[in-house]
């Protein structure tokens, strides 16, 4: 058989569920190991980086880089890769969209500090002791990654090939992965176009199975999960549980509604829609109740019935914060005047 | 560029001078763009910091245009739409309400004072209150000065 390929994984601002989400291929990680040879993967194997810079361009067929770019590290070793990899898949939504790290847009490095290192009731560090970037020991000089105020979005940083949305990418999606890979590789079948996504392009709903009863059903009360026990048949959104799967792209199998969650929107937006929160938030607004009286209604009650929703940037943002429009929170000054 | 070529640039007591504000204001076509219109023909008089943006109804405005509008440095935006009852298109505007009160919730949220975001029922006869909605507006976002995202803090 001919030169095995190679395949690189590696980890940014991520949790390594990714990392075991390619273990949960089963038998199909044989066909990886017959075709490939893993070069770097932080959590599973040895390889250091510094092998990997010495590699030739191109040398590495795919690298699956999962997690967001945090820090000064997590954008290094990307742009390394990218440089050794013939094909760069951003694995994940946290590669893909910022994921959960990128909810971390609503405060900055300062913040997360004093709380991590500081106000946190099980720390003690009256000297507010922070970790440095640089630090003269006896032994030698020592370095930490620089630590950024905003996360970025794999393709904020290097140009990305494919995107496999996901926390984490399904097993079925993988495996779809794996096999374009491997036939490209064995018979020289042509590669999906560049930027593709490898999951569905239609939205969640479209695969979901619960039953959307009622055409132009609307919602007067919206419950939080914990708070109902919803109909296991009957779409969760119209019984008031705020599912983001009209505004989620489909792949997933509809995993969470199936087990009676809705959706959070981890898959992130369909390729017609750049903003999914926005996509959510207008979705949403439009399926709440109107009745006759709404003529008569102040737009402080229409507000009190959208406070029903009491975050909507975590809810509609959850996967997506750093590829919103406005990406991360900003700060007022003070009112003239 | 000199000075002079700026005519519209206020200068404070302070004697620093602030950029003029740009307000985007989206006109439901059947109501407040005629409301506009007519305001314009009737020669009423409007500080001049806003563009007009016309949509067949409020509710075109998706949410995400909003966003997109701050995100490129509006200091606020002005939604106009046809009074509860008289939308075209039936209930396009309770719809619009719906999300704009949402929105200036998630704007919030994002470091955004919530006054950047104005709803305004605005009907094809009430030029008048199209010239209102504009100052007041304009007069709220020179108090809020510069948006937050035009002066480029992370």
């Amino acid at each position: 058989m001919a030169e095995k390929i190679k395949i690189a994984q590696y980890w940014g601002a991520g949790c390594g569920g990714c990392d075991v989400a390619l273990l949960d291929i089963d038998a199909k990680i044989l066909d990886v190991h017959a075709i490939a040879k893993v070069v770097v993967w932080p959590i599973g194997f040895d390889g250091k980086l510094k092998e990997i810079e010495a590699m030739p361009d191109k040398s590495i067929t795919v690298s699956f880089y999962n997690g967001a770019i945090r820090n000064s590290e997590n954008e290094h070793v990307a742009k390394v890769l990218r440089e050794k990899s013939a094909v760069m898949i951003a694995f994940g939504s946290c590669a893909c969209f910022g994921g959960t790290p990128g909810l971390a847009n609503v405060t900055n490095k300062k913040e997360i500090f004093e709380t991590v290192y500081k106000n946190t009731p099980s720390t003690d560090n009256p000297n507010f002791v922070t970790p440095q970037e640089h630090y003269k020991a006896k032994e030698g000089d020592l370095e930490l990654p620089k630590f950024w105020d905003s996360v970025k979005t794999l393709d904020e940083v290097v140009d990305v090939d494919y995107f496999m949305p996901g926390c984490p990418p399904t097993v079925n999606l993988i495996a779809m992965a794996v096999d374009a890979v491997a036939k490209h590789v064995t018979t020289g079948a042509p590669l999906p176009p560049k930027g593709t996504v490898i999951a569905s392009d239609k939205t969640l709903c479209d695969e979901c199975k619960r039953e959307r009863v009622e055409k132009g059903k609307r919602i007067d009360k919206i419950y939080q999960a914990y708070e109902i026990k919803p109909d296991p048949k009957k779409c969760l959104l119209d019984q008031g549980l705020i599912c983001i799967g009209p505004a989620t792209r489909a792949g997933c199998g509809a995993m969470c509604p199936n087990a009676q969650m809705p959706c959070r929107g981890c898959m992130g937006p369909t390729s017609g829609v750049t903003d999914q929160g926005a996509s959510m938030l207008s979705a949403l607004s439009s399926i709440m109740n109107i009745t006759d009286k709404e003529a008569q209604m102040s737009e402080e009650q229409i507000m009190t019935m959208m406070m029903q929703v009491k975050d909507p940037l975590g809810t509609f943002y959850a996967f997506t914060l750093p590829k919103s429009p406005l990406r991360r929170i900003v700060t007022e000054k003070k009112r003239k005047g | 560029m000199s000075s002079e070529a700026q005519p519209q640039t206020t200068a404070h007591a302070t004697g620093v001078k602030e950029p003029d504000p740009k307000i985007l204001v989206f006109c439901c076509n059947w109501c407040s763009y005629a409301g506009a219109d007519l305001a314009g023909v009737s020669r009423l008089q409007m500080p001049p910091y806003f563009r007009t943006i016309r949509v067949m109804c409020s509710a075109r405005v998706d949410p995400e245009f909003v966003l997109r509008a701050f995100q490129r440095g509006a200091d606020g935006v002005l939604v106009a739409g046809c009074h509860p009852a008289d939308c075209h298109y039936i209930g396009g505007n309770y719809r619009t309400r719906r999300r704009i009160a949402l929105l200036k919730m998630l704007i919030q949220q994002f470091g955004f004072d919530p006054d950047r975001l104005r709803l305004e029922w605005v009907s094809a006869g009430e030029g008048e209150k199209f010239q209102k909605t504009i100052i007041e507006f304009t007069n709220t976002i020179k108090e809020l000065g510069p948006s937050p995202m035009a002066r480029g803090d992370e």
